[in-house]
């Protein structure tokens, strides 16, 4: 930055169209307009047929996990030696999808990214509602879900206490920390716009519901004190938090003694894929909601590129890691370990590690290209390849690794039953069920962020004797 | 107690009401507020606000969380329930790191979310800035200046005079019911 002094007098050209966090010359009663006005408004008719879209699916959900609970976890296609398959690989899958709703929340609030704030929001009730998907696997996976709560350090009249040594516990609190402490970041982001909602209500039912659940925030700047520093010790706390979420989950894994899965790089590359499907995600969920509520002022190509730019970069980390995995099997001279890797590649499942080679590492490279980077069909087909090909990632790691261990005797080939599937179908159904729910009755947009970050927010922002259509942008002080 | 009563100034712009903010703490005045739809920056130097106590109440608590969480697990390993699993000593402390860790993270943000609230005293349903119309657009895209009635200061009329100089605009008096 040049020095204040001389910075401040000379004035900036206007910035180009698609660097402006908004765009359409959109003043701050706008974005109120913009984002509650979906709230308010009749429900569209498309809603309908989403939600029932989701709820069927739900129910589909819903009859999966009946019937398992009905009849025990043997209606899976479970069965040594892969006694985690499907499962696991859906709840690694869908904690992973979490993963970028922090980020964006987290991360890009520290590094004062400021085009986050129009796409946090939403990423963060991603978060929420993946996590909720993720947590309902090892749930389940337990089998006699009645006795869960073992998992839990509560006294009980067996005198018993959880093993604190198991990384399957650790994920208990990994991630049970996680979804409580994204629910609340999340919802100490609502508060401000809860309010907004209230003081536009139209209804009594609307303003009191509404008002209870913006806790009677009146937007005092002495509340505003102490809020940005809550917003600033959440970010600052579930940075580290969602680093180690992902980490914890893979201990899982590494600390196993299966071929395969006792690397120590699983770790940081566990942390990049799950970025890497997170940010498909939202750019999957992103488009589409753009489009249908017309807030592409809000959420610009721009931002879009951004997401595309970590996907590219968190895309070509985890083909490294596919790399080095091979590498190190290779280097560590461990005959199990080179067999794993031959086996995952050329072994029985090889179709699903090209299907995972093919939608992780390739098809990201094409973001190199400005235009397909800055492209909506692209950018949605390359997501949707992303999300498909981190779901095989999980399926390669777990059930190639398990399918042929140690002795031959106990090889075996895993195949998944209708209810694999069904269960797996249907958790999408709840978290698309989730989602509708949330676009329709919630600000989808931070409006008191992405007003905070707009030119007009600056006291020192004078626009009298500047054109509204080009404002001039100073450059800040300091 | 005597019935709140707030006098309130409504402001177009945040540089509005950062200098309105100025001139009332030039005069002296304590007991006012800003409410605006998102956080002025500038305008807590001008009111004066005090840097906020949270850090100290997360520490505390991030603090409790780490703490128990250890103690927790090493209490459960060693005496409650000692069982030797996997060949390792009772208090393996290394293992201990992972749930420490994520208790001392959710304990802080609890700090963080609730200290946040007791802070600011919310949450409050009950506030003559929520019982009328008149400041709804404090949450869209107007800015409000506040005056308590309880500031020594305060005078209607001349606290009025003193509003209309910075620029305020529809000037009224709010009561909580």
């Amino acid at each position: 930055m040049s020095a204040p002094s001389i910075a401040t007098k000379i004035p900036i050209p206007p910035t180009p169209p698609d660097e402006k966090l908004v765009t359409g010359g959109l003043r701050f009663s706008d974005v109120t307009n913009v984002v509650a006005e979906v709230t308010e408004q009749k429900t569209p008719r498309n809603w309908y047929i989403a939600f029932a879209f989701a709820l069927t699916l739900l129910g589909v959900f819903g009859v999966s996990v009946l019937w398992l609970l009905w009849e025990g976890t043997g209606v899976w296609g479970l069965a040594q030696p892969v006694g985690w398959a499907w499962d696991i690989t859906n709840f690694v899958f869908w904690v992973g999808i979490g993963h970028a709703g922090t980020l964006i929340s987290a991360i890009l609030f520290l590094f004062r990214q400021k085009w986050r704030t129009s796409i946090n929001r939403a990423a963060e009730a991603m978060t929420i509602f993946a996590v909720i998907c993720a947590l309902m696997f090892p749930g389940l996976h337990v089998g006699r879900i009645w006795m869960a709560y073992y998992m839990f350090p509560l006294p009980n009249q067996m005198g018993m206490w959880p093993n604190f040594r198991s990384p399957l516990l650790w994920d208990v609190f990994a991630v049970g920390t996680y979804f409580t402490v994204s629910l609340l970041f999340w919802f100490v982001g609502l508060i401000p716009d809860l309010a907004t909602l209230r003081d536009r209500a139209k209804t009594k039912v609307r303003a009191m519901v509404l008002g209870l659940l913006s806790l009677g925030w009146r937007g005092s700047m002495r509340h505003w004190i102490n809020y940005e520093k809550a917003y600033l010790i959440l970010a600052g706390i579930s940075t580290p938090l969602v680093l180690s979420v992902h980490t914890i989950v893979s201990f899982d894994f590494a600390t196993s003694v299966i071929p395969g899965w006792h690397t120590t790089i699983f770790p940081p590359y566990f942390v990049a894929g799950a970025i890497f499907s997170g940010f498909a995600m939202v750019v999957s969920l992103m488009v589409i909601t753009r489009q249908v509520f017309g807030m592409k002022d809000l959420v610009t190509l721009g931002h879009l590129e951004k997401m595309n730019i970590i996907i590219l970069v968190t895309g070509t980390m985890v083909g490294y890691a596919y790399a080095m995995e091979f590498f190190i099997a290779w280097y560590s001279g461990s005959l199990y370990e080179r067999y794993a890797f031959i086996n995952r590649a050329f072994g029985p499942y090889a179709w699903a590690y090209w299907t995972m080679i093919t939608c992780n590492v390739i098809s990201p490279q094409f973001f190199w290209f400005k235009r397909f980077r800055r492209s909506i069909p692209v950018m949605f087909v390359l997501s949707i390849m992303v999300n498909i090909g981190m779901w095989f990632e999980r399926f390669v790691i777990i059930v190639t690794s398990l399918h042929r261990d140690y002795l031959p005797g106990a090889w075996g080939y895993f195949m998944p039953t209708i209810w694999d599937m069904g269960l797996f179908i249907g958790s999408f159904g709840l978290f698309f069920t989730l989602f509708v729910l949330f676009i329709r009755f919630l600000p989808v947009i931070a409006i008191s962020e992405v007003k905070g970050v707009m030119p007009e927010a600056d006291p020192h922002h004078h626009a009298e004797g500047v054109e509204e259509k080009a404002p001039l942008r100073t450059a800040e002080v300091g | 107690m005597a019935k709140e009563r707030l006098l309130v100034a409504e402001f177009d712009t945040p540089a509005d009401i950062v200098h309105a903010a100025e001139l009332l703490t030039a005069e002296g005045y304590k007991r006012f507020d800003a409410h605006t739809p998102f956080p002025v920056h500038g305008l807590d130097k001008a009111m004066k606000i005090p840097k906020s106590k949270l850090g100290w109440i997360v520490f505390g608590h991030g603090a409790v969380g780490a703490i128990g969480g250890f103690a927790l697990q090493a209490w459960s390993s060693t005496v409650a329930y000692p069982m030797i699993i996997g060949g390792k000593p009772y208090l393996s402390f290394q293992a201990f790191v992972p749930v420490t860790f994520a208790l001392t993270i959710l304990l802080s943000a609890f700090g963080a979310v609730f200290g946040m609230l007791f802070l600011n005293g919310l949450p409050r349903w009950n506030h003559p800035m929520l019982n009328s119309r008149h400041t709804a657009r404090m949450t869209d895209d107007k800015f409000y200046i506040s005056v308590e009635s309880r500031d020594p200061l305060f005078d209607e009329n001349r606290t009025r005079e003193l509003l209309e100089k910075a620029g305020g605009k529809r000037i009224a008096i709010l009561e909580a019911p």
